[in-house]
């Protein structure tokens, strides 16, 4: 019986009824439309920025920026450049960050272990602290404690003083070590100290490898960065000379400083992002089973090994990776210092913005600081997260 | 005869330690080691001495008086005068004082509609409509006219500049976030796309958004948007804030959708297309419903952001709550002191609102979950 075999339906590609070829033609107008788009906005800008008689590009970054900045990081002042000016404002940020970033995660790991606390009160505190900090704008807890810090310190008259560190409205002034050529030396020291724990740490694992005994990985690595720390200050000359703040008639003279500007950023920052650490470190201890912790009793291992080879590693994964969404929040967040006038990146730009009129710029380098440490953070929390994740076959 | 035992009463065993009631629980909770109670010592202490002081300066040496001169008498706690003087200032901004009834309305039947919302009761097609025309009767309130020619019952025409203050922050929040939703859904899909472009071009607005502070976005609406449009083209200040708070919360929304479509099992996009189901049917009738249902937790938590991040229009100057406490009190030498409190007041307000939606958000959470702990 010869009954006729149905053909396949003749496979076409240029049909509407080929998926890759409607696939083509949606991305086609996709991209078309996002084009479109793009070039309207910016033949529109060009039209109005001709109009108005607007000057674009960034040659004005060569250009004299006038204006002082009330924390210049080295030696600035109104003569310099817009870029120069441009540094100074990115190092405030990065120097606000950074420091803002150590300290959150410090309180907020203790808060967040403070919720497993025994003690009620303490579990309480640390219940109370994060509900009430993460529930207020952060906006609104800067220009409180902006406001704390300058109203409510005692003058630079008659400022508070605890040894050689004085506070008052003019900021916080404390000894500082006087920079000379021979703290170069110390800077060498402590990279040949680090240079020495890698080589440390390699030792260590393979002696653990081969013997099972466990080497201290804390005490003796920051023993040896000391050390090298210590040649290298020998090596420099002993430099120590210090800068001592000293009471003034009308402020506190001498000595390094901290705006009241920079205490109420960093303050206001590190106390909301903790009650956000807190519960991300929170949800990574919870997100340990218990059965691992009685397995590592069972095992016989000591309460800090426990913690340390078996608990923390397991909850670190979980933490990472919002860990890192909390530090990039910070260092993003750092930005609202242009309200109380902390001289950040977005500051310096407002005011270059203001004085040459050239928004598309100003605002494109505050786009391109941000853009730049995001990334660059989450590359590095990218790194340390595929360290810490599971390793499967 | 066999011996006579006589049956002797064992003495009773003791009663079980009390793990239930008050000293019990002092004991576990507050004393339970040593170190434990150096602990409550050292807080009880610290309690001690603090609390007090605290709560006498906010409510025992407290003054209601609206005459800054009494404030300054020493002894006297916090001035909250400054709160009974100021507060029509700082919750409707610069709304013309008479007029102010009208935004009273407008935001208690936005909170309403918020409320209702969150109610599943209410859940229907009717509450879409109710939301429809709940924010008309809200701009014909607020602005006094119908897009800005007819008037309406006879109302004074207040414009966008001079709104203000708790109003503003509630339809600033809710307006981007209604308008964040379905961008957000969309961009989702399109970073999961099989389109190579599509995927690019999603990637690559939700990356760039995230990267870049919202203070930046803000600058960019207020001095970048005039130059976008065509000439002759002004947009209102408050739209451009509008559309720039809503494509920054798009893009953060777009990764929780996105969560919830990775965290959708590949099976279900598989039986969907073997039952032959098209793209956009599987999307709209399988994944969409089951990803959408798991996040919104994390959409809560996004309306929570979004809401404290209204904040940050202050810096653009368009005064919501916290423009306005600059407003009332910056400009004003007798009350210029008592900054801390009117700072303390737009915290309550602050807290009382993301509280109660972190609450909510808890409890939609176990409500999700329980339909998968059966």
């Amino acid at each position: 019986m010869a009954e006729s075999v149905r053909q396949p339906p003749k496979k076409r590609d240029w049909s509407w009824r080929s998926q890759a070829f409607r696939g083509l033609v949606y991305q086609a107008l996709a991209l078309a439309a996002v084009i479109a788009i793009g070039w309207w906005l910016a033949s529109n800008t060009a039209a109005n920025m001709q109009a108005r008689g607007i000057k674009s590009g960034f040659d004005f970054l060569l250009q004299p920026a006038g204006f002082d900045i009330g924390e210049p990081l080295f030696g600035y002042d109104s003569s310099h450049p817009y870029w120069q000016a441009f540094a100074v404002g990115v190092g405030n940020t990065l120097r606000v960050a950074i420091l803002g970033i150590v300290l959150a995660t410090l309180v907020g790991t203790l808060l967040g272990v403070g919720r497993f606390s025994r003690n009620a009160l303490v579990r309480g505190f640390c219940y109370g602290y994060v509900e009430l900090f993460r529930n207020v704008p952060v906006l609104v807890q800067l220009l409180m404690w902006y406001l704390l810090v300058t109203e409510l310190l005692p003058d630079s008259t008659e400022p508070w003083q605890i040894g050689n560190v004085f506070l008052s409205k003019g900021g916080l002034t404390y000894p500082g070590p006087v920079w000379s050529a021979g703290f170069g030396w110390v800077v060498a020291g402590l990279a040949l100290g680090a240079l020495g724990v890698w080589f440390y740490r390699r030792w260590a694992r393979a002696q653990f490898d081969a013997t099972g005994r466990e080497r201290s990985l804390f005490w003796v690595p920051l023993g040896i960065v000391i050390a090298g720390g210590v040649l290298g200050w020998f090596a420099g000359g002993m430099p120590n000379e210090w800068k001592i703040p000293v009471k003034g008639e009308f402020a506190v003279e001498g000595g390094s400083a901290l705006t009241p500007e920079f205490l109420a950023v960093l303050l206001g920052l590190v106390l909301y992002t903790a009650a956000f650490i807190a519960e991300v470190v929170r949800a990574g201890i919870q997100s340990v089973p218990r059965g691992q912790s009685e397995a590592a009793q069972a095992l016989g291992l000591s309460r800090s090994q426990e913690m340390r080879q078996v608990l923390l590693p397991q909850a670190l994964r979980v933490i990472i990776p919002p860990m890192t969404n909390q530090y990039l929040n910070l260092t993003k967040n750092s930005s609202l210092a242009v309200a109380i006038g902390y001289p950040d990146v977005v500051s310096i730009s407002n005011t270059a913005l203001n004085q040459t009129g050239r928004a598309v710029e100003c605002i494109a380098i505050i786009m391109a600081v941000y853009l730049t440490t995001s990334l660059a953070t989450s590359l590095f929390m990218n790194w340390y997260n595929a360290r810490a994740a599971i390793k499967e076959r | 005869m066999s011996e006579v035992t006589t049956f002797q009463f064992k003495p009773a065993r003791p009663a079980p330690v009390r793990s239930e009631g008050l000293v019990p629980w002092l004991r576990a909770n507050l004393f339970g080691s040593w170190q434990s109670s150096l602990t409550t010592i050292v807080v009880g202490a610290l309690l001690a001495i603090y609390l007090p002081k605290f709560l006498n300066w906010v409510f025992f040496a407290a003054t209601l008086t609206t005459n800054p001169d009494e404030c300054r008498a020493p002894g006297v706690g916090a001035c909250w005068g400054v709160i009974k003087e100021k507060y029509r200032l700082i919750i409707f901004g610069r709304y013309p004082f008479e007029e102010q009834w009208r935004p009273l309305v407008a935001t208690a039947l936005m909170l309403t509609m918020l409320v209702v919302s969150c109610i599943r009761w209410f859940w229907s097609r009717w509450l879409a409509a109710a939301w429809v025309v709940a924010l008309a009767v809200f701009f014909i309130l607020m602005y006094g006219s119908l897009f800005g020619r007819l008037d309406v019952f006879g109302l004074t025409r207040v414009t966008t500049d001079r709104w203000g203050g708790l109003p503003l922050t509630i339809m600033l929040s809710t307006l981007s976030i209604m308008a964040a939703f379905p961008l957000s859904v969309v961009v989702a899909l399109g970073r999961r796309s099989h389109l190579p472009a599509i995927r690019t071009i999603c990637t690559l607005y939700v990356e760039l958004i995230r990267g870049v502070p919202l203070i930046s976005v803000l600058f960019m609406a207020s001095f970048m948007f005039p130059l976008f449009m065509p000439q002759g083209v002004t947009i209102d200040t408050l739209l451009r804030v509008l559309v720039g708070i809503t494509l920054f919360a798009a893009a953060y929304m777009a990764e929780v959708v996105r969560g919830g479509l990775q965290a959708l099992p590949k099976g279900q996009t598989e039986a969907a297309q073997s039952l032959g189901l098209s793209y956009w049917q599987t999307q709209r009738k399988i994944i969409l419903p089951q990803a959408l249902a798991t996040v919104v937790p994390g959409i809560m938590n996004n309306f929570i952001s979004i809401f404290k991040d209204t904040s940050l229009v202050a810096i653009v100057s368009l005064y919501e709550l916290t423009g306005t406490l600059g407003l009332a009190l910056n400009s004003d030498a007798d009350w210029r002191p008592y900054k801390l409190e009117g700072y303390l007041f737009i915290t309550a307000i602050y807290f009382v609102f993301c509280f109660a939606m972190s609450r909510y958000s808890l409890w939609i959470e176990k409500q999700v979950n329980k339909s998968r702990l059966r």
